[in-house]
């Protein structure tokens, strides 16, 4: 499994990827720069990474949506290669266009930063499979730029077609429909606010976050 | 040439921070405000020759995020 974490200006949870990632497939991952544009050869999965991507100008993961490496992204999503976004990195994919919607301030404008409990709405994407449909999850936030958007008729939309992975079980930050974790249209591409990249190791307080990197990096048992 | 571009939040689309300005406003004693709503200025200096399909492809591909966000186009 050759995997790969792209790495911003800005980026901060690079190496928190790269550790989940290592611990997973017992191979470090390739961290590829922003401005490269192309994607080591053979990668077969794709991480964003949190953080403040160009210090968010003008909006969080706009200036990221933009840069060449994203090109190389958008093109392995379409061949299907799984693409994960992490918060920043949630951010980047909504704003190439890769997922539906937008991450706006949140409603109450802090700074939210604190473990969140989340409901698995679909476990049958390449990422959830190793949860239960309903379960109850921890994971991690720490955004400012979490509260989801995106008009009612997509918001049916991807409710209708089993797009969304993950809600929050209680409000955190605005989000229509407590939505917290988005997939592609073509189920190989998955944003999510919550870092599960934080939740794999028990003395960091939980491991829920483990099954979703070994679910889609196809290491379960 | 000096081109102005207003970005501004859809109708529709909650804008936590004009809320909190709101309030601020309020806080403050001026009476009579009844919303608002927060949004971007942008000033371009641009050639002669960039057209107006130009300015507004910028606009739709970086400038707003056309799935929250509006925006005006005004050559000064």
């Amino acid at each position: 499994m050759k995997t790969a974490v792209i790495v911003f200006p800005g980026s901060n949870c690079d190496r928190d990827m790269a550790v989940a990632l290592e611990t997973v497939t017992g191979r470090a991952p390739a961290m590829v720069w922003h401005r490269d544009s192309d994607l080591p050869a053979g990668t077969d999965f794709i991480a964003l990474p949190g953080g403040f991507s160009y210090g968010d100008y003008l909006r969080s993961g706009a200036m990221a949506a933009r840069s060449p490496i994203l090109r190389a992204v958008a093109e392995a999503a379409a061949r299907g290669v799984p693409v994960l976004g992490v918060c920043n990195g949630f951010q980047v994919l909504a704003e190439a266009q890769l997922l539906p919607g937008a991450l706006m301030r949140n409603a109450g404008l802090n700074f939210v930063c604190r473990t969140a409990a989340l409901t698995v709405e679909n476990s049958q994407s390449l990422f959830t499979a190793a949860y239960e449909a309903g379960e109850t999850i921890h994971v991690p936030v720490a955004h400012h730029d979490g509260n989801y958007f995106a008009d009612d008729e997509t918001l049916d939309r991807i409710e209708g077609e089993g797009r969304v992975a993950f809600r929050y079980a209680e409000p955190v930050n605005g989000s229509a429909r407590r939505i917290a974790g988005v997939l592609g249209d073509a189920g190989n591409v998955l944003g999510m606010m919550p870092h599960p990249e934080r939740a794999i190791d028990r003395a960091h307080g939980g491991t829920d976050g483990l099954r979703l990197f070994e679910a889609a990096l196809g290491v379960l048992a | 040439m000096k081109v102005q571009v207003h970005v501004t939040l859809k109708p529709g689309v909650l804008d936590p921070q004009g809320k909190a300005i709101h309030h601020a406003l309020e806080g403050l004693g001026f009476a009579g405000v009844a919303d608002v709503r927060a949004g971007r200025f942008f000033e371009l200096d641009v050639a002669d020759d960039v057209t107006d399909a130009d300015l507004d492809a910028m606009c739709a591909k970086l400038l707003a995020n056309t799935v929250i966000e509006n925006y005006r186009i005004t050559r000064a």
